[in-house]
């Protein structure tokens, strides 16, 4: 988490090498700045510094540009402000990086630069969050909505032994993406798990306090209640607090998407036997695999292109040059302390 | 008799038969609203914190300021716990006595300004509202401070009993009895009614109006300060949106507790009756099956009805000094 002045450092190396590096084309006059780069060149460029959430990517990144033998560097803001990531994809631009690898502040606001980069022939991966489609190449996504509708399902009929009343607590009542899970495990549900009855769906609104009421809510109006799915990390992680010191911890299940750290806790005090949320480190490794493929010319983000990713597999690029993780890393007593974001 | 006849005129009393109608209602649908061991625990716990805001919104709105600040000063001062116990190992108490002085000079910084800058305490809070958050942002940012970095024992503080009771309930009572003798019986108490009914002749008299504008600011901003350290022991997550909002509830609870929003009268003890009677109602809605939208209608109700009749009451106060006057 303290990775704020070193990251910063980097980005002021990074400008200062960009602005040596830039004089010196200019002087001899190329624009070719693309045949610069190396072979697997790549630089990650996460929301913001100093989250965990992309410390755990930029490690998988790391890891997997060891295996192919490519450098790799990782810059960014301190903040997750529309436009703050222009500056760094300039720089990479300039560099001639031969990937950039960029979770996108905003869809629009980064366009322009991107396409720049893509014009001095510098290949763009997203990942984790999008820009509109024909400013990058591929988009290798965490959320591949039916993975992670059917592993909540899957993780609460374990839990509660495939049977009984079970309840959503989501977070705010129209966000798109919670809707579109809870219209998938509904859907689930009611095709390969007839004992289970989903009785009730409330919304948290991504607040503590809202989600902590909405749970003792639950608890007190459905006394059947066997399990609740928090598809949220708010949400998952207040029910656990709410349950933990409860009359009803042990007897009733919660499942749903968090990260460790937050719900380190309630693992080990058994409120919560296991939850999911897919693993920012293997995102952050397949997406350095794609930035490889793209730049060797393996693929070119069209549909029905496959790459290898080391040790995760084969992957093919989906319509609109999407690639999906797959499913999502269940976490319980087990492994948890074997992840830190 | 006329004891009997004064009590039922008290303001309190109203918000008070209003919260047990409210409970006996849920109960009597859902027995588990009040009989159970999650029940009755919440019921005296969940609006334990929202009784320090409001507590310390009535002096502040009893002196005709508001203190629309006190969201973003227990983000501050909840942030500011989480990290005194990551970053450093300093013993709980001296986390939570660091935690209250903080939100005591956040609140002095807003009782200067009111006071000194003379501008409506409305824009400077709101002001500062903003500023803080954005100190929080700005701190915080996407860092999350979860329930594992916290000691287990100001974790276990904020959900253990003493004698039935939770221990963040009896704190806030202690708390609501030394404010409501403060106010009923010390002189700056009755001072701070005196200032709120009619600021000029509070100067003419010669009350030291500005000390005392501070001292209701320092006071709300302690008490926000000590809502944010029991926040932690309560949640044990903190994010940047900790608090978010609840300077309007602890408004509406003082309001709804008959604390007049122009000063002058009013109490504490209502304005705690009032945040009992909001956060119940909040609790006991999504029990009764009523949806998400009409529960903030209910709330939103429920405001401008005791804003109303407070209206009705003066009114009725007025003409019947005139009356008298007239005899």
């Amino acid at each position: 988490m303290k990775k704020f002045p070193s990251g910063r450092r980097t980005g002021l190396m990074a400008v200062a090498v960009t602005m040596a590096l830039s004089l010196g084309l200019s002087a001899c006059g190329s624009d070719d700045s693309g045949a610069s780069g190396g072979d697997a060149d790549i630089t990650f460029i996460p929301k913001n510094l100093g989250n965990p959430y992309f410390d755990a990517s930029n490690t998988g990144g790391q890891k997997a540009a060891k295996e192919f033998d490519g450098s790799f560097k990782q810059v960014g803001p301190t903040e997750a402000t529309p436009d703050s990531q222009v500056s760094f994809i300039n720089t990479a631009t300039q560099q001639g990086a031969g990937a950039i690898v960029i979770s996108a502040n905003d869809p629009k606001a980064i366009g322009d630069a991107l396409q720049e980069a893509r014009d001095a022939g510098t290949k763009v991966v997203t990942f984790d969050s999008d820009t509109d489609p024909e400013y990058r190449d591929v988009f290798v996504s965490q959320a591949d909505a039916e993975g992670i509708a059917a592993k909540q399902v899957e993780l609460i009929a374990k839990a509660i032994g495939d049977k009984g009343e079970v309840a959503i607590l989501s977070a705010a009542a129209n966000a798109t993406n919670q809707n579109e899970w809870i219209k998938l495990m509904e859907k689930d549900l009611a095709a390969n798990h007839p004992g289970i009855k989903l009785v009730d769906t409330v919304y948290g609104n991504d607040d503590d306090q809202t989600s902590f009421d909405k749970t003792a809510a639950l608890l007190q109006s459905h006394p059947n209640l066997k399990g609740i799915i928090s598809p949220t990390t708010v949400g998952i992680a207040a029910a656990a607090r709410y349950l933990s010191t409860s009359q009803y911890k042990g007897k009733v299940a919660l499942t749903g998407l968090g990260t460790p750290n937050q719900m380190r806790e309630y693992v080990k005090d058994g409120t919560v036997e296991s939850f999911a949320l897919w693993s920012p480190e293997d995102l952050g490794y397949l997406s350095a695999y794609a930035a490889d493929a793209l730049i060797s010319g393996d693929i070119t983000g069209e549909e029905g292109d496959t790459f290898e990713a080391g040790e995760l597999g084969e992957y093919t690029v989906g319509p609109d040059g999407l690639v999906g993780l797959g499913d999502p890393t269940e976490f319980n007593k087990g492994n948890i302390d074997d992840f830190d974001f | 008799m006329t004891r009997l006849a004064s009590l039922l005129k008290q303001r309190e009393t109203g918000i008070l038969v209003a919260f047990l109608l409210f409970l006996a209602v849920t109960t009597a649908i859902n027995p588990r609203f009040l009989f159970s061991s999650d029940g009755w625990r919440d019921l005296l716990l969940t609006p334990s914190i929202l009784v320090l805001l409001a507590v310390g919104q009535a002096m502040v709105i009893i002196t005709r300021s508001v203190d629309l600040s006190v969201g973003s000063i227990v983000a501050l001062t909840a942030y500011l716990t989480g990290r005194l116990f990551l970053d450093t190992g300093l013993p709980i108490a001296v986390v939570v006595v660091l935690a209250v002085l903080a939100g005591m000079v956040l609140g002095l910084i807003n009782g200067a300004l009111v006071a000194f800058a003379k501008v409506p305490a409305l824009v400077i809070t709101l002001g500062t509202l903003y500023a803080y958050r954005g100190i929080m942002l700005q701190w915080a940012g996407s860092d999350r401070i979860n329930a594992s970095d916290i000691p287990d024992a100001w974790l276990t503080f904020g959900t253990s009993s003493l004698l039935g009771i939770p221990l963040l309930a009896v704190v806030s009572l202690l708390v609501l009895a030394g404010v409501a003798w403060f106010m009923h019986n010390a002189r700056a108490g009755r001072e701070l009614y005196a200032i709120g009914s009619d600021p000029d002749a509070a100067v003419l008299y010669g009350l030291k109006v500005k000390s005392r504008v501070l001292l209701a600011f320092a006071a709300s901003g302690a008490l926000a300060g000590l809502a944010g350290v029991l926040y932690v022991s309560r949640y044990g997550t903190i994010s940047s949106g900790v608090g978010m909002g609840v300077e309007l509830e602890a408004v509406g609870a003082a309001v709804i507790g008959g604390v007049a929003i122009f000063g002058g009268s009013g109490t504490v003890l209502g304005a705690a009756i009032g945040a009992y009677l909001l956060t119940t109602i909040n609790r006991g809605l999504p029990i009764l099956g009523i949806e998400d939208f009409w529960q903030r209608a209910v709330v939103g109700l429920l405001i401008i009805a005791a804003i109303v009749l407070d209206k009705l009451l003066a009114d009725r106060q007025h003409r019947k000094l005139l009356a008298e006057r007239n005899q």
